[in-house]
């Protein structure tokens, strides 16, 4: 099984934890794990602000980069959401057909790390080890794009020492949007600042997300309010051991 | 060009290029309750409930009385009859009577207390009445201005247990009035309350054979 | 569509009085969540729901693609009736229309039930003009007309407004357009209806004409359809002696059969109950019950360009119910007046844009009023995949260049020219990290993220770097 890590964009640059965990935590149930150093980002920033003829020639590179390979996982439900559903409008919209291959060939392939756990892998016990409490926002892409239903509820329910509490209004949007986040500030502030409130109700040390780009806002939040409660990603807490835990 | 056929046009031209859709699947359930009469009745009558509707069993021979009962509780000195309700239904009750007609204008029809009538079927699932103007219904506006409706459902023979099971058995070209409950609104803070501008109270009889008649 | 809402401003711009306005923050929250809840149970009662749902999608589909023929049957089917049918292009000609149609009658005044293509229109204001009253005679469009306010919401105009909001605008305005409320009103919503019952009553009985818009027109029997809770519809269209019904086309619907689905669906979505309390059905016109006059507007307006548009066209299954409004989460925030439309919400930030075209400030923003979450294309009844919408458009406004897009674009080629050489994205991330003890925690420009959130921290090395040293 030849399986390739797409870090996403944003993790590369800005949360490398969170790729170092996915590849400790995939080694570590003994999946060999491949990082093509040819990948950058996945076109979303662009296709979602309306920038779809600017997307393309990163549909095609990572038709490229990833070919060969018989899974490839990401860390991000958002980014697997826009290969998964909009690569096709892409290619369908355009007029080269390689993006139509691209879509073809990409699609089946692209897996979110909790589907990749619990659908490929058939684990949703991966032996971690977390003392915390936790509470979890189900990003919106994986919760209704992508329907990633019980899987990382069942992944954190089977982690050691983790106390996991229900997040009120948890199926509510964030607030990230991407470049809503910045075209529609004083919105996205609110909404955001109204889940940092039912987050800091559940009392959990850690509210946890599958999507560094929903963190990095929600964290931006918390930061600027002086909370105790710190953002962390899902594949940090399940990467974490008691013999080699989270920091 | 007239604007008819500049839209017909646009229309055409708008769809030209789209391909054909194929005739809706049609997967969703005929119905969703058991087809035996009895639950329907009950069902019917726990809808209407639900929705603030007084809802009354009866049978042919008891129905004078407590129609009798009914009017009298509610204080109604007059009743709008429609022209084809049968006669014996309010023998016992001492209200005035007055058969609809084309000469009561709406300020006429607002100075009477109540109305009593049949209806053209119920739909269990949703407690919904069906009204389509038929001699022992009347004028729509009969069951519209009066504070107080009685409606007689003759169960079972009247009641389906579904919206597909009803359209099939009503009649499009005669003014239908479907009735769910009482007059109500949800515009203040979207909360539901009843009462408005139609009867804000609605009474359904259901009226059944006895056994062996 | 009319012109009452030229010169707004920007969705951004709107949205901030919005949120900074505490009252109407806790008036849309109580309302959507009260609806929210309810809907969902409404909707899990059938357990058949996703087959309705792509039921509806189907009908609505195929009805757009044989729109032309549909339409020229139900022309036929209403005329054959007794009713008179009119078409309009545009805003202007189905004002005129019906102008004209009212002054034949003589009459000075009009009852209306709750009808977005009216509003859509401004008939309203087109009717004042010339010298005639419309009096709306739903309870939130008449808190909303008596508060010389603007509807916030598709089913609950007045959703922006409280118990004791609605209680002051009736104690002091009732009594300028008939009937003033009771001296003792109190903010009871009970008390409130009842004070509404009394006042429009007047009103309905003494109506000539009534207007009216209709949920569904029914090709195959020429049949209209109005659903209701109030009996205000009931009223108005049973009451007068003309009745006069302004539709959009897109209302049409192949076959009687068909309402077996959407009088399943509209209710449950809409106001999360079983059905309305009234539905009313007719087809032209009926000896002794009912107006003895029934002219049909049929009101294009901006659909049929929204028909051409592949991807846009879907806007057009809508049924009205609001369960996008509801459920989002902008909305929620930003309140319905900030959408600068008759149709707030999702599906106005997918409609507006497209029935107005992109020019204005408000509706070039009206695509981007959405963080992309998709509740409301999980809530839709019909399907409309409103974040697919909104992307497609996002493209249209973006293809344009307008205001701040031209600035963008350039940022969005250098970005993708970057993303598309590894090498220089590589290159870029190791200098941020080095020096990134550098960075100041406010970016200059970058204020709109900065107001209220901090930046992260960058780290010392990009993953690609510990990727290159731990496992190559």
């Amino acid at each position: 099984m030849r399986v390739a890590l797409f870090v996403t964009c944003v993790n590369d640059a800005v949360y490398p934890s969170t790729g170092i965990a996915v590849v400790k935590l995939l080694e570590r149930l003994g999946v060999e794990v491949d990082f093509p150093p040819g990948q950058t980002c996945c076109g979303q920033p662009q296709f979602n602000t309306g920038y779809r003829r600017e997307t393309e020639p990163l549909v095609r590179r990572m038709g490229r980069v990833f070919e060969g390979y018989d899974h490839v996982v990401t860390p991000s439900g958002s980014c697997a959401a826009m290969v998964r559903d909009n690569y096709p409008r892409i290619a369908h919209k355009g007029s080269d057909p390689q993006l139509q291959q691209v879509a073809d060939t990409l699609v089946p392939r692209m897996y979110e790390l909790t589907e990749f756990l619990v659908d490929v892998l058939g684990v949703t016990d991966v032996g971690a080890y977390f003392p915390h409490t936790v509470t979890y926002h189900p990003s919106c892409h994986g919760l209704r794009m992508l329907g990633l239903g019980e899987r990382p509820r069942k992944l954190l329910e089977a982690v050691k020492g983790l106390e996991l509490r229900d997040l009120p209004g948890a199926e509510e949007c964030c607030g990230f949007g991407g470049t809503f986040a910045m075209k529609n500030s004083d919105v996205s502030a609110a909404m955001g600042e109204d889940k940092v409130r039912n987050a800091a109700s559940t009392g959990a040390e850690v509210l946890c997300g599958a999507d560094n780009s929903c963190l990095m806002h929600l964290d931006g939040l918390l930061h600027r309010q002086g909370a105790p409660q710190r953002a962390l990603h899902l594949a940090e807490i399940l990467a974490s051991t008691e013999e080699e835990p989270l920091g | 060009m007239n604007t008819r056929e500049t839209i017909l046009t646009r229309i055409r031209e708008a769809v030209a290029q789209a391909p054909e859709v194929p005739e809706p699947a049609r997967d969703y359930l005929p119905s969703h309750t058991p087809n035996d009469p009895q639950t329907l009745v009950n069902l019917l009558a726990e809808n209407l409930t639900d929705y603030r509707a007084i809802v009354h069993h009866t049978y042919e021979d008891t129905l004078p009385d407590l129609l009798n009962q009914l009017l009298s509780a509610h204080g109604t000195q007059s009743v709008l009859v429609p022209p084809g309700l049968p006669e014996h239904w309010l023998q016992a009750s001492n209200a005035q009577q007055i058969e609809d007609s084309s000469t009561h204008t709406p300020h006429d029809l607002d100075t009477v207390d109540s109305v009593v009538t049949g209806c053209a079927l119920a739909i269990a699932e949703t407690g919904t009445l069906v009204l389509d103007a038929s001699p022992d219904q009347g004028r729509r506006r009969i069951t519209l201005i009066p504070d107080h409706h009685i409606c007689i459902v003759r169960a079972p023979d009247q009641i389906v247990a579904s919206l597909p099971q009803a359209m099939p058995r009503l009649d499009p070209t005669r003014p239908l009035t479907w009735i769910s409950g009482p007059s109500a609104t949800s515009d203040i803070e979207l909360d539901r309350v009843e009462g408005v501008h139609g009867p804000r109270t609605l009474e359904v009889i259901l009226l059944s054979s006895r056994s062996g008649d | 569509m009319s012109g009452t809402y030229l010169g707004m401003p920007s969705f951004p711009v709107a949205a901030r009085e919005a949120v900074n306005n505490p009252t109407l923050r806790a008036n849309l929250r109580h309302a959507t969540h009260t609806i929210r809840a309810k809907r969902a149970v409404a909707v899990a009662e059938l357990a058949d729901w996703a087959l309705l749902r792509e039921a509806g999608k189907q009908i609505k589909d195929r009805t757009l693609r044989h729109l032309d023929t549909l339409l020229v049957e139900l022309e036929e089917k209403v005329t054959a009736a007794g009713g008179v049918v009119h078409w309009a292009a545009d805003a202007e000609e189905a004002n005129r229309i019906v102008t004209e149609l009212v002054v034949e009658t003589g009459e000075r005044e009009v009852v209306k039930v709750k009808s977005m293509a009216t509003q859509e229109i401004g008939l309203n204001e087109a009717l004042e003009a010339a010298g005639i009253a419309a009096y709306e005679t739903d309870l939130a469009e008449l808190i909303v007309q008596l508060g010389e306010d603007r509807p916030s919401h598709i089913l609950v105009p007045a959703i922006h407004r409280n118990r004791g909001e609605i209680r002051d605008i009736f104690a002091t305005t009732m009594g300028e357009w008939g009937r003033p409320a009771p001296d003792d009103l109190t903010d009871s919503p009970a008390a409130l209806a009842e004070a509404a019952r009394l006042h429009l009553r007047e009103k309905f009985l003494r109506a000539k004409v009534g207007i009216s818009g209709a949920n569904f027109m029914v090709a195959e029997t020429g049949t209209l359809v109005v659903l209701e809770s109030e009996g205000n519809g009931r009223m108005c269209l049973t009451l007068p002696e003309t009745l006069i019904s302004v539709v959009g086309i897109e209302k049409v619907i192949p076959s009687w059969r068909d309402l077996e689905v959407f009088l399943q669906t509209l209710p449950r979505s809409s106001t999360a109950e079983r059905m309305n309390p009234y539905t009313s059905t007719w087809t032209g016109t009926t000896d002794s019950d009912g107006p003895k006059a029934f002219h049909l507007v049929l009101l294009d307006n901006g659909r049929t360009a929204t028909l051409a548009d592949e991807v846009g066209r879907q806007a057009l299954r809508c049924i009205r119910c609001s369960a996008c409004l509801n459920v989002c989460p902008v909305y929620e925030r930003a309140g319905g007046h900030a959408y600068g439309s008759v149709y707030p919400g999702p599906i106005g930030a997918i409609l507006s844009p497209q029935l107005r075209g992109t020019q204005s400030d408000i509706d070039a923003s009206l695509p981007y009023a959405s963080s992309l979450c998709g509740a409301c294309y999980e809530v839709c009844p019909v399907a409309i995949d409103i974040p697919e919408v909104l992307v497609h458009l996002r493209e249209q406004v973006a293809e344009k260049g307008g205001k701040g897009h031209r600035l963008e674009k350039t940022a969005m080629k250098a970005a993708g020219w970057i993303l598309n050489h590894p090498a220089a994205l590589t290159a870029g991330e190791r200098i941020a990290s080095k020096t990134r003890a550098l960075h100041p925690k406010t970016v200059p420009g970058a204020s709109a993220w900065t107001d209220s959130r901090d930046l992260p921290a960058l780290p010392e090395q990009p993953f690609r770097d510990w990727w290159k040293k731990n496992r190559t």
